[in-house]
């Protein structure tokens, strides 16, 4: 047991050291990455303010995490009603098709979609990165819509039908609000997701690059880098408040229909 | 519900009706009428297609062949969501995002009632259902025979020609189950809607229906009143459904109009009336008797009797209090039956290995093929 516990915490500085030094040196009062300390500054916070080519790149990635986050949410429910509510030839075969991007090396993705789209002949720029952001988060979308729809009985639209309603009301006066935190859920994680993507969005990104990749192009000026540090502690932080309100609304999704926690992601 | 000519018009009429599941017959030829105001049961076993045809005439299931009629209208192309039929399904299918009002008032939203008649309408079905003052409470916070009673007034608020309910007390405890049958009964006889409940205890289907239809693998195999179910099954499987019944290799002959003579193993030659056998049936078909436990009773040592008296010997029994379950096998027979009696005072109960001699009438015996 004891052994066990060290393991654990062995594995957890390692997991985290390297985050936790993000914010250490975005408040740290020098140039240089490394010990000892200066002293505390916010300068690099400020500088953060006085940067167009990175408010560029902010509002270039909201725009393509939302528009991928929208999308694949309204994949993700149709995929997951479909895969709850009815049985067609090769269903299986078809869910775990749909979930394969979740263990594909991303790269091979981008690549295979860069590819894809220049022998088509068409033009990159953030549709294309909307385009693969699409294809990554629809299967994490799948899969908490999956669970959202199962927790439901499938008597409850067709009560709603009994009682004079129309398929489609149905629909939408008892199951949306019945999978709505689902639905949240899949929106946050999904726009986490693209929000923080690299791979795909330096591949295909046209002229305007997304924050990652810019973050990526100004590690190449080591006096930036504190200031990505500022950047990368700001990042972690949006991210994993999101994440804690995704899986909030999750696990409410689930306690309101009253049934067992099926596990999600964290 | 009568016609022009004064003949009453079932409020549903079944006519060969037919399902199939790609190669897999659920139905299979189903006729019957049901009538204005009865309390219908549906009874068999598991998969014998009970839901699958109470499904059907709710609508959300296609016929596959045959002819549905509800209050004399063709219900071929009627959806489910305009039929005057009602449910209240297995699960009760509460919303559990809604309160219990929102709940029970959920089919007046497109009806043109005021705000005040409809919370009116609500306030009613709820007492009906015995939950006044409930109409704010969550309904996902509501227990079991709660939730039966709000999926039931939910139902009911409609006033449908036809409430239609899928074994709606298999979820309840004993004790429950028993109270919410008086109350559905007496709730049918209120309202006098017709009630078709599915359900596959053969007890409570007794208990509380009109009719009943006997249904084997997608099939209805006898459509008849508790009573008559119980006396007269018309085949060996109705009469082991419902019931305890004991069989025994028999042959019949007629020897003129009134009298038909049956030789039962075990018990001997007796006579028997024609209306002991069932509808259009040959009595030279005979192949065994049925008959049941309690209409036998074993005398004990010294009791004399006018009954006709066979000879066994008692090879076990359950003493359950009231009663005392025996199982004797009768001398030439391979096959033990079962004999209940009363516990009465002064009745001795019988220890095992004791011969037994076993009272019995003629006039309950049934014949089957
Ligand atoms: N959608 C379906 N697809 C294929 N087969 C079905 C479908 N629905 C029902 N069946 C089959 O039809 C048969 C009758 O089913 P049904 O649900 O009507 O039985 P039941 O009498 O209600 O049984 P239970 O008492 O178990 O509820 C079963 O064998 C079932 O497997
Ligand atoms: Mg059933």
């Amino acid at each position: 047991m004891k052994s066990l516990r060290l393991y654990a915490i062995l594995y957890l500085i390692f997991l985290y050291a390297p985050i936790a030094l993000l914010p250490i040196f975005a408040f740290n009062d020098g140039t240089v990455i490394a010990f000892p300390l200066k002293g505390f500054t916010l300068e690099w916070f400020k500088e953060l303010l006085t940067i167009p080519a990175l408010h560029a790149a902010v509002l270039n990635s909201l725009i393509i995490a939302v528009s991928s986050a929208l999308i694949a949410t309204c994949l993700g429910i149709c995929a997951a009603r479909a895969g709850t509510r009815f049985a067609f030839p090769g269903k299986k075969g078809i869910l775990g098709l749909i979930m394969l991007p979740l263990v594909l090396p991303e790269i091979i993705v981008a690549v295979s979609l860069l590819v894809v789209l220049l022998q088509l002949g068409l033009p990159l720029g953030s549709w294309t990165v909307v385009l693969g952001h699409v294809l990554m988060c629809t299967p994490f979308s799948i899969a908490i819509l999956n669970s959202a729809f199962q927790s439901l009985d499938v008597s409850l639209e067709e009560a709603a039908i009994d009682l004079g309603e129309t398929r489609w009301s149905s629909f939408r006066l008892i199951t949306l609000p019945l999978v709505m935190p689902g639905i949240i859920s899949s929106l946050l994680i999904a726009f986490t997701i693209s929000l923080d993507e690299f791979i795909i969005a330096f591949f295909l990104t046209g002229t305007n690059p997304t924050l990652p990749v810019y973050i990526w192009g100004q590690l190449r000026f080591p006096q930036k880098i504190p200031v990505i540090m500022a950047l990368g502690t700001i990042l972690v932080l949006a991210s994993v408040i999101l994440l804690a309100i995704a899986e909030y609304f999750r696990r409410r999704g689930v306690a309101r229909t009253g049934q067992a926690d099926a596990g999600g992601f964290l | 519900m009568k016609d022009t000519l004064g003949v009453e018009r079932p409020i549903i009429a079944l006519e060969n009706v037919e399902k199939y599941y790609g190669e897999y017959y659920a139905l299979r030829g189903i006729s019957a009428e049901i009538r204005q105001g009865e309390f219908f049961s549906l009874l068999g076993p598991s998969g014998c297609g009970k839901t699958t045809l109470l499904r059907t005439i709710a609508g959300f299931e296609e016929l596959s062949g045959g002819r549905l009629m509800i209050d004399g209208k063709d219900m071929k192309r009627v959806p489910a969501n305009v039929r005057p039929t009602n449910m209240v399904f297995q699960s009760y299918a509460i919303f559990p995002h809604l309160t219990v009002a929102e709940n029970v008032g959920f089919g007046l939203r497109r009806e043109p009632l005021s705000r005040d008649e409809k919370a009116r309408k609500v306030a009613e079905a709820l007492e009906m259902v015995g939950l006044r003052g409930y109409g704010a409470r969550a309904a996902h916070a509501l227990s079991g025979g709660q939730r039966q009673r709000v999926a039931l007034a939910r139902a009911l608020i409609l006033e449908p020609k036809v409430l239609l309910l899928d074994e709606p007390l298999s979820a309840l405890d004993k004790k429950m189950r028993e109270q919410m049958q008086t109350e559905l009964r007496r709730l049918q006889r209120q309202v006098g809607i017709t009630f078709i409940l599915v359900t596959h205890d053969q007890e409570e289907a007794l208990i509380m229906s009109d009719r009943i239809a006997v249904m084997f693998e997608g099939q209805i195999a006898q459509l008849d009143t508790p009573q008559q179910l119980y006396r007269r099954p018309n085949t060996r499987q109705v009469g082991e459904f419902i019931g305890v019944m004991n069989f025994l290799p028999a042959t019949a002959t007629v020897s003129d109009e009134t009298h038909i003579e049956v030789e039962a193993a075990g018990l001997g030659r007796a006579v028997i009336a024609p209306d002991q056998l069932p509808g259009g049936w040959h009595p030279g078909q005979t192949q065994s008797v049925g008959i049941r436990p309690e209409t036998m009773s074993i005398l004990f040592p010294g009791e004399t009797t006018d009954r006709r008296v066979a000879i066994g010997t008692v090879e076990d029994l359950s003493y359950y209090g009231d009663m005392t379950y025996y199982v004797v096998r009768l001398d030439g027979v391979d096959r033990p039956m079962t004999i209940s009696m009363k516990n009465l005072v002064g009745r001795p109960v019988l220890d095992r290995g004791t011969e037994a001699r076993v009272a019995w009438d003629a006039r309950s015996l049934v014949l089957f093929a």
